[in-house]
């Protein structure tokens, strides 16, 4: 199972941080989410990111998990030389991390 | 303050440069109380700055003009009052430039009020204030340029019950754009921080207008989004409670569900927790929506604490320019020719010595955006180098050495690109809130 067949993510940046939320479409695959998309297999599947420091908050009321990943693009939006300044596309690179077999827990 | 049960606060722009029809069909359509235009990015205050030292009477969002002579007939025929943030480096300049304009289309009588104060390079240039996410403090940064902190909503309740009839700022926190109408059409205090938090849930959610309603949503499969091309912006009726139905114009394009609505609220948050703003530390994490109709969500919940006490700066300094060149390949080992050609190019660098730095190169098609460490091997790339230099004629060096691939480097590039940025980069610091003084200047057309 894919992330993007249980989720759907958004993208946004602050400075030189980049935040993506991971929101499930239904509430009962919460709990897949929570347990099997921590920010260690996040930082795995984004094996070319540069990241100083990640933290991951927990949306109950949503069903949603916030990734803020500090340092990661490289001064931000301003200076970054990078193609996407913003980091917009990362969030997307997500949907089709492997997030194991389907059976509910 | 007017006593009421409810109000309709459109999102006319979530962006300098958005879309203006939306804007005309939540007017005429809409039943709004108030309209808000946000259209300051992070730089755009640097960059008006620096407009403004050629021109003093500008300085202010250049597509302002525009949206008014287009949007303010509307709203006045309507009783529609309008809020927005594209006084950018001269608030007052914009009112009295929209004063000129309303006079011009028979408007008059009609009250601007400008909002200042969010302007503090005097305070922070040169100052041991820290940056905020990077080292040094204020006095490190080079060519300060702008530095505005983002004021709270106080000042914009303030103007509406002076009677404005437009209302212009500078920097302010986005959500406060909206809180503002809020506080005085409901009288709520800004002490009390639930309220306050609940309002910034609302502010927080319309402040990027079609985002709302699915723009920036839509994928295959799951997420379809009808009639994008005619992507309506979002409307809130808003309660006395601090709750609100979030909804769009009947028979505009797109589409407000939950799933819009939750990545909405989390676009940009960081500790949803700790939303720091001007007035009020905002936790969103109590947040509900709930589908009423296609189209209508309702939010409740949200809560808030006090203040920081600080301030957010953003301080806009020259950081001098970013030179670029790139070139296309095609066909079977066009990944491989585009490697050879930025390797060409670095060491070409390297030859004549050209004063620039951070130089890196990257193949579009492959590893420029992807950071998985998965991309294939396409049929048709594109070789990007990119990097900095202190003056315009070291950063064109970049983009000459990839045009010269033309004749010099690896067989079939084509689709040279060059150029050159001067860039007007942006960094953070806290003031203490008292050091900012907000003020009204009312101009009358």
């Amino acid at each position: 199972m894919l992330l993007g067949d249980i989720a759907h993510v958004r993208t946004g940046d602050k400075g030189d941080i980049s935040q993506i939320s991971v929101i499930v479409y239904d509430s009962v695959d919460y709990d897949i989410l929570r347990e099997r998309v921590t920010v260690g297999r996040v930082l795995a599947h984004f094996k070319n990111l540069e990241v100083r420091v990640a933290h991951r908050y927990e949306m109950n009321e949503i069903g949603a998990l916030n990734f803020v990943l500090e340092g990661a693009l490289k001064g931000g939006v301003t200076r970054a030389l990078a193609l996407d300044a913003h980091g917009k596309t990362l969030g997307a690179q997500l949907l089709d991390m492997d997030i194991g077999a389907q059976e509910r827990v | 303050m007017i006593a009421t049960n409810s109000i309709r606060i459109g999102a006319g722009a979530g962006f300098a440069g958005d879309r203006i029809e939306p804007a005309i069909e939540l007017v005429e359509q809409g039943n709004l109380d108030f309209l808000v235009f946000e259209c300051l990015a992070e730089r755009t205050i640097a960059l008006a700055q620096a407009a403004m030292l050629a021109e003093p009477d500008k300085g202010y969002d250049p597509l302002l003009l525009e949206r008014m002579r287009r949007v303010a007939p509307l709203a006045q025929q309507r009783g529609v009052r309008i809020i927005t943030n594209a006084g950018a480096a001269n608030p007052l300049g914009a009112a009295q430039a929209v004063a000129k304009l309303a006079r011009e289309q028979g408007l008059a009588p009609l009250r601007i009020a400008a909002v200042l104060g969010d302007d503090v390079l005097s305070l922070v240039q040169d100052s041991n204030y820290p940056l905020v996410d990077r080292d040094g403090t204020c006095r490190d940064l080079p060519n300060t340029l702008s530095a505005n902190a983002y004021l709270g909503a106080g000042p914009i309740a303030q103007a509406l019950s002076q009677g404005a009839d437009i209302v212009i700022t500078g920097r302010v926190g986005d959500p406060a754009l909206f809180i503002g109408p809020m506080l005085h059409a409901f009288g709520w205090s800004l002490d009390d921080a639930d309220m306050i938090g609940r309002a910034t849930v609302i502010g927080h959610l319309l402040e990027c207008a079609g985002q709302l309603c699915g723009g920036y949503f839509a994928d295959e499969g799951r997420k379809s989004v009808p009639d994008l091309a005619r992507l309506g912006f979002p409307l809130a009726e808003i309660a006395a409670d601090g709750t609100a139905l979030l909804t769009k114009v009947s028979g505009s394009g797109g589409r407000i569900s939950l799933a819009t609505c939750k990545e909405q609220l989390l676009y940009e948050i960081l500790d949803p927790k700790a939303y720091y703003q001007a007035d009020v530390i905002a936790d969103f994490s109590t947040v509900r929506f709930e589908e009423r109709g296609v189209d209508h969500v309702a939010v409740s919940g949200g809560s808030g604490r006090e203040p920081s006490g600080l301030l957010k700066v953003s301080i806009g300094y020259d950081d001098g320019f970013i030179g670029e060149g790139q070139i296309a390949y095609a066909g079977p080992g066009a990944v491989a020719r585009a490697r050879i050609a930025t390797d060409v190019v670095r060491e070409r660098l390297a030859i004549i010595g050209a004063p620039v730095c951070d130089v890196t190169a990257e193949i579009i098609g492959v590893d420029a955006i992807d950071r998985t460490g998965t991309g294939g091997t396409p049929r048709e790339v594109r070789a990007r180098v990119v990097g900095r230099a202190a003056t315009r004629a070291a950063a064109e060096q970049i983009g000459a050495e990839v045009e010269a691939l033309y004749t010099n480097g690896p067989f079939g590039g084509g689709g040279v690109t060059r150029s050159v940025r001067k860039i007007v980069a942006v960094a953070s610091t806290l003031i203490p809130a008292k050091l900012a003084q907000p003020r009204i200047i009312l101009v009358e057309a």
